[in-house]
């Protein structure tokens, strides 16, 4: 069931040394918003305070992924659009859902995802971190070689060896790594890279309280996801979805997957994210016909005409 | 942007973190490209008064590219770092063995042309400099368009050509300038010919882009491709009526057109900033070729399991046993 | 219900999750949506202070719908108990029950006893005094009933006076239709709530209800509780598997706090404080705190082996075991009490140990006022807190009103060791003590409570040495040697935990507190907690992974009383002893061997008694106990429907309004609570209400709560750059009606003025904050977390500057959760000009103290 997840350099180029690939499934419908996630990052990371201060942005204050943020939890405030709130019924009295209640009234349709009554008024919170994607992007862009492949599949900066340049900032097709001031170099997660080799959990992992976060085995999460979308979807909740769960993705599937209760965009995440090396070929053969051409139509200035 | 489609308006991608140097090397490396060529090919033609002037345009722009480069690193110490191994995966790698190995022979291939010293290296050094001036001049846009900025992305088949137009116009226009007129013939012909390249494919990409290319209508793209447009039709208009006659007007022609080549580079450069700030310029593209059926997303609404026991076991969030290694 | 479970209580809400996971359907009754009602299959938004009118209506509704489980409440709680037949209702008697007296504003609570119990069917005082809380007045535990029994019942539960009967009928105005309009909400989602807690409860399944200070932090807050256990009891859904009232408490371990207790009224194990005229003796204090029937008739035993446990060789029996050393309680000594008597000058210095009462305390500027009334404050804490820094940074110094050099407060900071830094206990809400390791040595000068109580204990009895006077004797004969470890010399916790757990006269461990002697043979330092040390082993510290055992997971940590996971837990089985149903098996009945078993758990009661026994008439303590009574703590072994003592404002919940509100009282003439405890003073104004003059200048609910991201007062979190910029700045929640209403905008300021103070706030516009139809108005809130002060790496006004001291008498609990207020855009003035706006305000509303 799982999809065969390779990536160019794991597990082929480690051998006997490859470990399983390991990765997070993100279950954002058990997600409290408690943020440990978040906390639990940045204690074990030692990583900087980013403070932004009052946003307005429902109860997020830490806005995005970053240098300085490398797990980021999301809250949307979400009302159902008004022509479904008035097909609900409004005279239940047998302890009906908001999800039972549009059913019935064949509403569920008509946009109402959520597990509240009335008005259909929902809050959606949802972890997101680096997504350790089978094509990197960041990786095969990064000219100095200091992200990398691990024996465990994941992607990983070493901090010696980056150099700033920022190419991997804007090669991200999820935004995710970027620039730390005053020191010039980027950051993202390790996917607690230190832990797994002291074969412990990473750390925003075994903070949740709920395990909206689960990590293990890829193909072992694959399999409870699986399952745990076809619950969803038979409680009614018909938006959910697996969100880079396959190999056929534009970025070959991730090491961390999510099941959101809402179409990506909503969560800041791109529906169709692309590896750009996918189109390197085309974008090598441009630039060396362009390479040629300019060099035609130099010679051209030069012998074509008088001297 | 409607709530409904993004997230609290956040872009989805990060903006590049490049600085000012970026685009000011974009366009010295073009220049450095584009005139070591033109230096080659005219002391092969045997126009030495051009050549030397087109080595000094090369070596003044491969000169300043590395200054450009450090800037925005941060460290000289950074830059060599960019050494350490050769990817093909990554344009900037590339672009980094290929600005050092430029440098390196353009150096040469100039001294040669100002002194007469080192005759045999430099043999080999001209043809090698003006062989990768062509690489150096376009793989600035493989570099850009190998990213998830939309508008960079999307233009990769069309943006190598725009940079070398930009670049035969640096250095035709740079050529006019430290050149009397009466050698620069071919300066000229370059500079116009690529002032009409540089500005049509422009207009080639911007069409190809579509639905894409909305950043370069607005804001700090669309000023700064005015400005190209007015600095490149009127330095091309006095180069074509006067900047045969006279040098004053030769220069200014000049000026002109490498102020529009470099403008040229902070408006693509703008524009990617504008695309990657607004979460409309990615989702909504993507959006479409999805409902389009041109390609599935990312997402799957349908489980591969069909029987879940609704009631039974199995709770969400039952821990994963840890796996051991 | 009252309660952010999913902010407040997030690692426990885990199992919330996960029982929804499993078909569970989880209901969330706040005033605001939160992220546990994000979580939930269902909020409902009610006003804040109408929990009652909910509550009861939910026993309405059961009545309505003959949903109780007639058998449970037959043979397990007090419903067919017959009540004294004088007792008058607030039904009949516009909002009081009998024995109000008007000239104390307490009740006498004669008539509200069990029918024939005699006079005074109550241990203790029969009226409450206004400066005593109702433990204190009423007799902790309940009545002397012969033989455990009430002295009149009527099984069938027909009879006019019986309880179920009484109940009904003081519900029966509480309509669906009452309940929208005293709450708010909508009649149809009251109606799905009480039908699902219904529907699931019964022999197959059961219902919890989990509140937390969203319902006890009211001048109603014990009743909002009372209420729950109605309804509870009237469901059969206490003492069984996936039922109970959970208490979600505050600080990790303020339970432990309350066991062991750190509060001014109670001693180790609940067992009350001496009163310096009624318990002149011993003797006297047990014969009026322990009821002679049900697991309180040992008290006895209970209170002598803590007297051994402190004066060791010293408390002989001649000298009734050393009880007058005991200090006595004369009054109210609670928080709000003391502080009140320190701005009068009556207090001269003060511990202020792991609290920061200018933050988290009602009516900020009175708690500095009175601060700065002290001759010295010792302020223990991780960091300087705004407590200790009043004197020179208070709101006060902004505004001109105070100068540091005008107070004379010499203020002591002792740096505190963190729980990281230590061994000991931490118990949780459903009584589980779980000790934790120290992990690395307290940085610096920082120690440890036990450390600095210790240590200040052996400074004062070196500096009382050889004294003669007896009012030393109590320190000087203390059992006060604990060995010691380390540079520090930090006492060892264990050794603690050991006194606490008891011993036999061999100096072996107790298991139970069925083996407490009376005659002094025994010690233990708190009788609930006997056995916690049993076998020489710390059985708080046993961390057997609940992968590794069955569900109950009786092997992590301990539970007082006797390890029961599950209290009551004899009421999962019915009269006979058989499980209620195969689904709710939990502990019953073993026949052949003659005693109860269970799934995993111990049972609540004593092991051998058969269902089919019945006390004889001149039985006592636990032989009292049929063996069809679960609940062993009362003196009748029923679960309390109605309650006839131990509460000071009426043996039944009754909807009264909040102190602050912008509505009438729709069922009573009384409009508040008659017996909460108000402080006239001008340091303490309140809002004229009830449509009173001036009643419209403050026409806005306010409420304030907690966020995850910060903890109570902030000293904790604020401090913490990973928490600081989570939640960076002290904001408020209204509706978008609201904040049109009022020209608030989102991500803006606003000023929220109380008669009290103006504060100034960031405002979060938000859907989850609705506007409610309240007796045909429209009503507003205004949400603020109350985490906010001057110090920390992100500061702000606090919400609790806008509260007056209104309090619970039962308890002295603050109402923190709701008063009235205005909202106006902008920012708060400055300087003087923040006290000019002030009095506008009351000038307007024509606050007059
Ligand atoms: N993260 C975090 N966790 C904490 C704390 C913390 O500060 N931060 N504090 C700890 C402490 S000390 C405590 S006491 C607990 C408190 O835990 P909670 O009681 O859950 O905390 P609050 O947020 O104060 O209040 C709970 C809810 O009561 C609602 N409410 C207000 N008035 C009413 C009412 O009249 N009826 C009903 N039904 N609901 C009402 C509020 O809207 C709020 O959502 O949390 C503990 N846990
Ligand atoms: N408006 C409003 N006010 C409220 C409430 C509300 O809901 N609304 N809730 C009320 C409730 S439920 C509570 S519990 C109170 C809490 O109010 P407080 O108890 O006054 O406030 P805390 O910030 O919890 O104070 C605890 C202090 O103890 C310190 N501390 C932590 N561990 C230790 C230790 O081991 N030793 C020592 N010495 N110090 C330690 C912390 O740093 C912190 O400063 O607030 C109450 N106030
Ligand atoms: S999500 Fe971005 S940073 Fe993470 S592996 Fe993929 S491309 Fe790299
Ligand atoms: S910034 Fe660092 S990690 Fe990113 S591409 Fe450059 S060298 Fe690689
Ligand atoms: S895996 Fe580690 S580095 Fe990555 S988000 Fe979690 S805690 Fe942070
Ligand atoms: S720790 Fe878990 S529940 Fe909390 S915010 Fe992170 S993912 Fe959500
Ligand atoms: S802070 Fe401690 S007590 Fe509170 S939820 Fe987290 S783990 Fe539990
Ligand atoms: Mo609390």
């Amino acid at each position: 069931m799982s999809p065969q997840l390779e990536t160019v350099a794991w597990p082929a180029s480690y051998g006997e040394h490859a470990q399983p690939r390991m990765g997070f499934f993100t279950d954002t419908s058990v997600c409290i918003g408690c943020k440990a996630c978040e906390v639990a990052c940045k204690e074990w990371n030692q990583i900087p305070m980013s403070m932004q201060g009052f946003t307005g942005k429902s109860y997020d204050n830490t806005i995005d992924l970053g240098a300085d943020t490398w797990r980021h939890v999301a809250f949307i405030e979400q009302k159902a659009p008004a022509r479904v709130v008035e097909k609900l019924p409004t005279d239940v009295t047998d302890g009906a859902s908001l999800v039972d209640c549009a059913a019935r009234a064949q509403a569920v349709e008509g946009g109402v995802q959520t597990y509240q009554e009335s008005d259909g008024f929902r809050w959606l919170m949802a972890s997101d971190v680096c997504k350790h994607c089978t094509h990197a992007a960041c990786l095969d862009a990064c000219p100095t070689g200091a992200l990398f492949r691990t024996e465990y599949g994941t992607v990983v900066v070493q901090e010696d060896v980056c150099n700033g340049c920022g190419y991997c900032v804007p090669a991200c097709p999820f935004g995710v790594l970027d620039q730390r001031e005053g020191d010039g170099r980027v950051w993202k997660c390790t996917l607690c890279y230190d832990r797994l080799k002291d074969d412990k959990e990473p750390a925003c992992a075994q903070a949740c309280p709920t395990n909206s976060i689960q990590f293990g085995e890829l193909s072992e999460l694959h399999e409870r996801a699986e399952h745990r979308l076809a619950r969803l979807q038979q409680a009614g909740q018909d938006k959910a979805q697996l969100y880079l769960a396959d190999g056929d993705d534009g970025i070959g599937g991730a090491g961390a997957f999510f099941l959101l209760l809402d179409e990506p965009e909503v969560y800041g995440l791109p529906p169709d994210p692309v590896d750009t090396r996918r189109d390197l070929g085309e974008i090598w053969a441009a630039a060396g016909a362009a390479a040629v051409a300019l060099g035609i139509g130099l010679a051209a200035a030069v012998f074509g005409g008088q001297r | 942007m409607s709530e409904s489609t993004s997230y609290h308006g956040q872009p989805l991608i990060k903006e590049p973190i490049w600085t000012w140097e970026i685009p000011c090397y974009f366009f010295t490396g073009g220049l450095a490209g584009g005139s070591a060529g033109l230096a080659y090919l005219s002391q092969l033609r045997g126009n030495e008064v051009l050549a030397r002037r087109a080595w000094t345009g090369a070596t003044v722009g491969i000169g300043m590219s590395p200054l450009f480069l450090i800037s925005d690193l941060g460290r000289p110490m950074r830059f060599l770092n960019m050494l350490r191994m050769f990817k093909v995966s990554s344009p900037m790698s590339v672009g980094s063995w290929i600005l050092s190995a430029s440098g390196a022979s353009t150096t040469l291939a100039a001294l040669n042309a100002w002194t007469g010293r080192f005759p045999r290296s430099a043999r080999f050094a001209r043809p090698a400099a003006a062989l990768l001036g062509l690489p150096l001049s376009t793989y600035t846009a493989a570099l850009v368009a190998n990213t998830a900025v939309p508008v960079w992305h999307e233009a990769r088949r069309m943006l190598p050509f725009v940079f070398g137009s930009g670049a035969a116009l640096s250095a035709g226009a740079a050529a006019v300038i430290a050149t009397p007129p009466e050698h620069a013939a071919p300066a000229r012909r370059l500079a116009l010919a690529s002032a009409a390249l540089e500005l049509a494919s422009n207009e080639v990409m911007k069409k190809q882009l579509g639905e894409h290319g909305e950043p370069y209508q607005r804001g700090a793209p669309s000023k700064f491709s005015h400005l190209t447009q007015a600095l490149i039709v009127s330095g091309a208009g006095l180069l074509l009526r006067r900047g045969q006659s006279s040098r004053g007007a030769a220069i200014a022609a000049g000026s002109m057109l490498c102020a529009g080549a470099l403008s040229a580079r902070w408006t693509v450069f703008k524009a990617g900033f504008q695309s990657a700030s607004d979460p409309k310029y990615v989702v909504e593209p993507q959006r479409r070729m999805i409902e389009r059926g041109e390609r599935r997303g990312a997402s799957r609404r349908v489980s591969q399991v069909r029987e879940v026991q609704l009631d039974k076991g199995s709770p969400a969030t039952a821990p994963l046993p840890l796996s051991g290694s | 219900m009252g309660s952010n479970m999913a902010e407040q209580h997030p690692v426990g809400f885990q199992w919330v999750i996960e029982a929804k996971e499993r078909g569970a359907k989880v209901i969330h009754v706040d005033p605001r949506f939160t992220r546990t009602s994000a979580m939930a299959d269902r909020h409902v938004p009610i006003r804040p202070g109408t929990d009652i009118a909910f509550l009861g209506g939910i026993v309405n509704y059961i009545f309505e719908h003959d949903a109780w489980f007639r058998e449970y409440v037959e043979h397990y709680t007090n419903g067919p108990v017959i009540i004294n037949r004088d007792l008058q209702d607030t039904e009949d008697a516009s909002g009081f029950f009998s024995g109000w007296n008007p000239a104390h504003s307490a009740y006498g609570i004669s008539t509200w006893s069990y029918d024939k119990a005699g006079g005074e069917a109550t241990a203790g005082k029969s009226e409450q005094q206004a400066d005593v809380s109702g433990e204190q007045a009423h007799g902790a535990h309940g009545m002397k009933l012969e033989g455990g029994q009430p002295p009149e019942l009527d099984a069938t539960m027909q009879d006019k006076g019986c309880v179920v009967q009484l109940v009904k009928r003081h519900f029966a105005r509480y309509t669906p239709e009452v309940v929208a309009e005293i709450c708010g909400c909508s009649s149809q989602d009251f109606l799905a709530v009480a039908a699902a807690l219904c529907e699931n409860s019964g022999r197959e399944r059961t219902s919890s209800i989990v509140y937390a200070v969203g319902w006890t932090q009211h001048t109603t807050g014990v009743q909002n509780v009372r209420a729950a256990s109605i309804i509870q009891l009237l469901l059969g859904n206490i003492g069984r598997p996936g039922g109970g009232i959970l208490a979600l408490r505050g600080h990790a371990n303020i339970q432990g706090s309350t066991d062991i207790p750190t509060l001014y009224n109670i001693l180790p194990g609940y067992i009350p404080m001496p009163h310096p005229q009624s318990h002149p003796s011993l003797d006297k204090f047990v014969e009026l705190n322990g009821p002679d029937t049900g697991a309180w008739g040992n008290l006895r035993p209970y209170i002598v082996s803590l007297l051994k446990a402190w004066w060791g060789d010293a408390a002989t029996e001649d000298k009734d075991f050393c009880f007058h050393y005991l200090p006595r309680i004369n009054g109210d000594h609670s928080h709000y009490a003391m502080m009140l008597g320190a701005l009068d000058g009556g207090v001269r210095g003060m511990f202020c140990v792991g609290q920061n009462p200018t933050v988290g305390s009602a009516n900020a500027k009175l708690i500095r006022l009175a601060l700065a009334k002290l001759d010295w404050l010792v302020v223990r804490d991780f960091q300087p807190v705004e407590s200790a820094t009043f004197w020179k940074d208070s709101p006060e110094h902004e505004s001109g009103e105070v100068r540091a050099e005008d107070i004379q407060t010499e203020v002591f900071f002792l740096p505190a060791a963190a729980h990281t830094e230590k061994d000991g206990n931490f118990t949780n809400t459903q009584r589980l003590l779980q000790w934790h390791h120290k992990a690395c040595e307290p940085p610096g000068e920082c120690r440890s409570e036990l450390h600095w109580i210790y240590h200040l204990g052996k400074a004062i009895r070196k500096k009382l040495a050889g004294s003669e006077d007896p009012k030393d004797r109590p320190i000087l004969d203390l059992m006060w040697e604990y060995p010691v470890q380390g540079p520090h010399e930090e006492p060892d916790a264990e050794h603690v935990l050991m006194e606490i757990s008891g011993r036999k006269p061999d100096g072996s461990f107790l298991s139970s507190y069925d083996e407490l002697e009376e005659d002094g043979s025994t010690t233990c330092g708190s009788w609930i907690h006997c056995g916690i040390y049993k076998d020489g082993v710390n059985q708080s510290a046993r961390k057997k992974p609940h992968t590794e055992q069955n569900w109950v997971a009786h092997e992590w940590g301990w539970a007082w009383p006797k390890d029961t996971r599950l209290i009551y837990n004899r009421a999962s089985a019915d009269p006979e002893g058989n499980p209620w149903s195969e689904r709710k098996r939990y502990v019953w009945w073993d026949a052949e061997e003659g005693k109860w078993t269970s799934v995993g758990d111990s049972p609540d009661f004593p092991p051998d008694k058969a269902p089919d026994y019945r006390p004889d008439k001149n039985a006592k303590k636990m032989q009292a106990i049929a063996g069809d009574k679960p609940f062993i703590l009362h003196p009748d072994g029923r679960g309390w429907i109605y309650s006839p003592t131990g509460l000071v404002d009426g043996p039944l919940p009754t909807h009264y309004e909040p102190q602050e509100t912008p509505v009438r009282n729709p069922l009573y003439a009384q409009q508040q609570n008659p017996t909460r405890q108000v402080f006239h003073r001008p340091e303490n104004p309140y809002h004229p209400v009830n449509g009173e003059p001036g009643s419209d200048v403050f026409p806005y609910v306010l409420t304030t709560y907690r966020l995850t991201e910060h903890h109570t007062a902030g000293g904790m979190s604020r401090t913490v750059p990973y928490l600081a910029e989570l939640q960076p700045e002290f904001f408020c929640e209204v509706s978008p009606q609201l904040a049109a209403e009022r020209g608030l905008e989102h991500g803006g300021w606003a000023t929220i003025v109380t008669a009290r103070q103006a504060v100034e706030a960031r405002v979060m516009v938000t859907e989850r904050i609705k506007p409610l139809e309240v007796e045909g108005r429209t009503m507003h809130l205004v949400g603020t977390p109350y985490h906010w002060g001057g110090v920390g790496i992100v500061t702000g006004d606090s919400a609790n500057e806008l509260l007056p001291i209104v309090l619970d008498n039962n308890v002295h609990i603050s109402e923190y959760k709701v008063a009235t207020c205005d909202i106006r855009p902008g920012r708060r003035p400055r300087g003087r000009a923040r006290l000019d706006l002030l009095e506008q305000y009351r000038q307007r509303a024509g606050v007059k103290d």
